[in-house]
């Protein structure tokens, strides 16, 4: 099996790498945090995690704080161990 | 070409890792001012005792634990306050400029949990040392100021840049060493709050501020 089949087409993009990056050290984060970190649009960042919530590597909630909607994001267990599996990849690869 | 792109996938990663999850704009400079601003108040702190023991010189022979003067302890008091008062202005006014510089916003998830995680200890702490005070103990107030700052210093710094680690471990040895000098509380103060500050107010300022 070669190195590049570790690396994990649905991390492949700056915006998604950016969202695992963030929920693999955090519990959750909402979408306004994700926004202003990953400087995104609404639309862009709206896209992505929908992406990785179809591959089941994100968690989404949708909750009410006061009357405002709040979308709260976390990573699940598959999505942890993907990313992860993802890193060590990058590395070998960076290593060779 | 490739191996370009992962290495630049490997510091995104990192770089999203630590701004998520740390305050990363917190000042070096302010802390070097902090350690200025302490190091003034514990030469006014330093002119009040001397001016009371001179009033006063049997307070001097007496043992420590005994309580101070209320007046004194309500001078040192208000001395300490501005000082506090001053590194917390000066510490806030100096990380809001850097984290506009760096287009972070200032009230985020990461400062809020820096400043929950660095006022567990310090409010403990703080509590703890009035008791000490109630009691009369006003010789290991020192001591306890000193070791709890650093333990807040070692709790807070998982929020924020590492090096906050290593100085609250040196406040923690320093706090320790001087309740075997009971009536130099001032001097290992003034070591600590002073000195340390500066010390590691450059050391951060050099590493990250001026790039």
């Amino acid at each position: 099996m070669s190195l590049i089949d570790n690396i994990n087409k649905a991390f492949d993009h700056r915006i998604r790498l950016g969202i695992m990056s963030i929920l693999v050290v955090n519990d959750y984060a909402d979408f306004n945090m994700l926004k202003e970190l990953l400087g995104a649009t609404d639309g862009n960042l709206a896209s992505h995690t929908k992406a990785l919530e179809k591959e089941a590597y994100i968690k989404v909630e949708k909750q009410f704080i006061g009357r405002k909607p709040n979308t709260r994001y976390s990573a699940t267990k598959l999505g942890k161990t993907a990313f992860n599996k993802h890193i060590d990849a990058l590395e070998k690869l960076i290593g060779k | 070409m490739d191996s370009n792109k992962y290495l630049d996938d490997i510091s995104e990663i990192k770089n999203m890792m630590s701004r998520s999850s740390r305050f990363i704009s917190l000042s070096g400079l302010s802390g070097i001012l902090a350690g200025i601003y302490a190091l003034i108040g514990a030469y006014l702190a330093y002119l009040k005792l001397t001016a009371f023991w001179a009033i006063d010189p049997t307070a001097y022979a007496r043992n420590n634990s005994a309580p101070l003067g209320t007046n004194l302890i309500l001078d040192l008091t208000i001395i300490a306050i501005c000082v506090i008062l001053a590194a917390i202005i000066t510490g806030a006014v100096l990380s809001i400029q850097k984290a506009k510089k760096s287009e972070e916003s200032i009230w985020n998830k990461t400062s809020q949990r820096l400043v929950l995680n660095f006022l567990i200890p310090l409010v403990a702490g703080g509590i703890f040392c009035l008791v000490l005070l109630q009691y009369g103990f006003t010789g290991l107030v020192a001591p306890a100021t000193l070791i709890f700052y650093g333990l807040a210093c070692v709790n807070a710094s998982k929020y924020t840049l590492g090096d906050v680690r290593y100085m609250g471990i040196a406040f923690i040895i320093i706090g320790l060493i001087s309740t075997q000098f009971l009536g130099y509380g001032l001097y290992f103060w003034a070591l600590g709050f002073g000195v340390f500050h500066i010390i590691y107010g450059s050391m951060m300022y050099f590493k990250y501020d001026r790039k």
